[in-house]
């Protein structure tokens, strides 16, 4: 039992699981703690030795209704602007699971290439920039924040000429 | 009031009754009527029998009890008070529509106007019940079409309903005024289509959280020509078009129209054409809140005109599809508001602030955590009338962003005194903040927190939340209705029947050590009435220990526990008048899904009748 300045700090260690077990279990990150790594791939589940159980999605749970759940795959639908065209597209967001499917769509709608992103230096080599209004009515370059982020506050898309784009961005 | 308190009190009001009353000349026929001609147009006649007497009194008394409660106790006091209750009962409440058979309702109560049966227990909206397990509505409109053709209305709560039940309900029911069907399925348009033609009384046509096919009927266009006596008109759960043009002109024909709640295929246009049609509206459901086209220029409606002349609304809902933009419209009314539902709506706190500021008497609000901690606490800053507040999960999974937290719960704990109800959805969660939220809020009497990571301990302390939970069993001390969450030990249990003796809905999730915690609650909370678990490591012993107390509970529900067949099966042989069933939760109607000794899913239930006869095969009555 390690014990420092008198605390027995394994009573106060965040794990998952009943306290008073003695094994060592592989530790799953609390959320708080989690909610900082926002680049984690959603792909990748984290392995556990039983118990506690993966993290699979667990039927019914949490216990919210189906037709609540249902409630933002509805609100996906937003205008495209694209500078110089003459008028608006619309798209369903939901229908792509990643930047690259629905940069790729917004090629293909509108007849361009986006360049390279990064993360230090936006979009290079095309001259235009995709960005997006969010629910905070601010705008935003389109891939610095996780898809799923970016799917739910998305309220707007707008492909800027590069020539338009603030320093800024 | 125990009840012996209640039927001394009865004894008293009767006495009082007679004192004013002399009964010497009043006549054997009902004296509901003989109340009302008090002006003493009695018939004399030959000097009636004292029991008559009796009889006529407590009819006429009896008028004035409408709570069940009171109704059952005096219906326990002997032969002639059960008779005169019966016979003057005109609203019945059924919580689980397996307890009894129709026919003894039928055989009891001669004069029904008005039922409400509740079917499937709570579980079964979280896909833990395979479909098809039963809780039909199609026997009980048979036996009440036939003894009770002057019904009024019927309220049904997660029953299975078929359209030809709307059509036999619609055909035997002349003066039917009110249907309400909630988290119901199994029926569509072309169901309710018939009721909206044939029920010409038809006041309240309330579909809310249903399922509703599409069979692509124009239901709206079927309610009949002429002045309608609708009131309340919700189909915000329907999921297809509906005929705009049939519902304004529905709308306009509708003088006593109240509640409108309409679905998302309504947009923000025809919305307003709604509004200005019926300014008298109290309740408000609006659609889409987002407009069909881009905005004309000149011809853009105004939006918030339209609130400002809907000077009644009391209640705003949907915003199903919304766009932010047009958020302020609802400004005019926000100071008369008592109920605002933003459930459907992925608001920020940035848009919400705006609104929420004014609406100082709000009593009700339901929200998505979108509206973060900061929501939160506008909330709290404002709405000091607050009584219920419920903020569901934007992304309902597990792992995922949590923008709710103990800083929103405490905020409002702070803020919203006279809070009596709170469901809460969160990732993280403290001791501290359950604790002062039980502290700051002595009314309540439901308290939901569903911290959606399984096993999740207090975040900051690593602790269980046994605390937090036992702080508010402890401290709330008019608690009916608890669900807890979290990392929860025995210990948490031990709270919740020391403490929770008013408790009478308790649902269990992921929680616990042993079978010492379903003992203490089971021996400690005596009005405990429907207990619905999973996943929590309960066995036979635990369920052993709630035997005395399964005939005077509504359900008890276990499910992925730790029990088996031979446990279940004890209980089953101990008590005859509960019915204890076992399955599995994928139906397979194959085999008998109790594969071995471990049982998936127990439901048990007392029932005057016995076991039911229309149980599925994947069900297994013991």
């Amino acid at each position: 039992m390690e014990v420092i300045n008198g605390l027995n700090l394994k009573d106060t260690e965040l794990r998952l699981g009943l306290p008073g077990a003695q094994e060592e279990q592989q530790q799953q990150q609390v959320s708080c703690v989690r909610s900082n790594n926002k680049r984690k791939n959603n792909d990748s589940k984290e392995e556990s030795a039983p118990p506690p159980p993966a993290k699979t999605q667990i039927v019914g749970w949490p216990p919210v209704r189906s037709n609540r759940k249902n409630n933002n795959k509805n609100v996906s639908y937003v205008k495209v602007s694209m500078d110089g065209a003459p008028y608006l597209r619309k798209i369903d967001l939901k229908m792509y699971k990643n930047y690259p499917e629905l940069l790729k769509a917004l090629e293909n709608m509108f007849k361009f290439t986006v360049g390279e992103y990064s993360e230090r230096q936006g979009y290079k080599g095309s001259g235009f920039v995709p960005t997006y209004e969010d629910k905070d009515g601010d705008w935003m370059l389109v891939g610095d924040v996780p898809w799923d982020m970016f799917s739910s506050s998305c309220q707007k898309l707008r492909i800027m000429k590069g020539s338009e784009v603030p320093p800024a961005l | 009031m125990t009840e012996e308190d209640s039927s001394a009190k009865m004894s008293e009001d009767v006495e009082r009754y007679l004192k004013l009353n002399p009964p010497c000349s009043s006549s054997s026929s009902s004296s509901a009527v003989a109340f009302a001609n008090k002006s003493g147009t009695f018939k004399s006649s030959s000097p009636p029998c004292p029991e008559h007497v009796l009889e006529n009194v407590l009819e006429s008394v009896l008028q004035f009890l409408t709570s069940r409660c009171d109704r059952n106790a005096v219906s326990l006091v002997c032969k002639s008070w059960y008779r005169v209750e019966a016979q003057t009962r005109f609203e019945v409440f059924i919580g689980n529509c397996y307890s009894l058979s129709p026919a003894r309702l039928t055989h009891r109560f001669k004069g029904l106007r008005s039922i409400v049966l509740k079917g499937k227990p709570r579980f079964a909206d979280f896909n833990l019940m395979p479909p098809n397990w039963g809780a039909q509505f199609a026997p009980w409109v048979v036996a009440t079409a036939k003894a009770y053709p002057w019904l009024e209305k019927v309220h049904l709560k997660r029953m299975f309903v078929t359209d030809d039940d709307l059509a036999l309900l619609a055909d035997s029911f002349p003066g039917f005024k009110e249907l309400t069907l909630v988290c119901c399925e199994g029926f569509g348009t072309s169901g309710i289509a018939v009721v909206a033609n044939k029920c010409r009384q038809l006041k309240v046509l309330d579909l809310v959280e249903s399922e509703v096919t599409d069979d692509e009927v124009d239901w709206i266009s079927c309610f009949p020509e002429g002045e309608s006596p609708l009131e309340s008109l919700s189909f915000d759960c329907v999921e297809s078009p509906i005929n705009f043009n049939a519902l304004e002109g529905l709308v306009v024909r509708s003088p006593f129209l109240k509640k409108l709640r309409t679905n998302r295929f309504v947009s923000l246009e025809e919305l307003h054409r709604l509004m200005v049609r019926a300014p008298q509206l109290t309740s408000l459901g609006t659609g889409s809140f987002s407009p069909d086209n881009a905005p004309q220029g000149e011809q853009l409606p105004d939006y918030a005109a339209a609130f400002l002349a809907c000077k009644s609304i009391v209640c705003l809902s949907g915003f199903r599809e919304f766009r932010p933009e047009y958020l302020l419209a609802i400004s005019p009314v926000c100071a008369n508001l008592t109920s605002l539902n933003f459930s459907y709506a992925n608001i920020s706190p940035h848009m919400l602030n705006p609104i929420i500021r004014n609406c100082h008497n709000i009593r009700v609000f339901w929200a998505l955590d979108s509206i973060r901690d900061e929501g939160l606490q506008a909330v709290a800053a404002t709405c000091k009338e607050l009584r219920e507040l419920r903020i569901f999960p934007f992304d309902p999974r597990e792992d995922s962003e949590g923008p709710v937290s103990g800083v929103g719960l405490q905020a409002i704990s702070e803020g919203c005194r006279k809070l009596e109800s709170i469901l809460y959805f969160c990732q993280r969660m403290t001791n501290e903040a359950v604790t002062a939220m039980s502290e700051n809020c002595p009314q309540l009497t439901v308290f939901r927190l569903c911290i959606m990571g399984r096993h999740r301990p207090d975040h900051v302390t690593g602790k269980p939340m046994d605390d937090g939970f036992g702080a508010i069993v402890k401290n709330c001390k008019k608690l009916t209705r608890l669900a807890v969450s979290g990392l929860l030990t025995d210990e948490a249990f031990s709270y919740i029947g020391e403490y929770g003796k008013l408790i009478r809905t308790l649902s269990v999730a992921f929680a616990g050590n042993s079978d010492k915690a379903l003992r203490y609650v089971l021996e400690g909370c005596p009005k405990l009435q429907k207990l619905e678990i999973r996943d929590s490591p309960f066995g036979d012993a635990g369920l052993r220990s709630g035997m005395h107390r399964y005939c005077n509970m509504r359900f008890v529900w276990l499910s992925s526990c730790v029990l088996s067949l031979g446990g279940c099966r004890d209980v089953a042989q101990a008590l005859p008048n509960v019915v204890v069933e076992v399955f599995g939760s994928d139906g397979d109607d194959d085999d008998d899904t109790v594969t071995g000794d471990y049982v998936e899913t127990l439901y048990l239930y007392r029932s005057l009748d016995g076991p039911r006869k229309d149980a599925p095969k994947f069900v297994t009555i013991l």
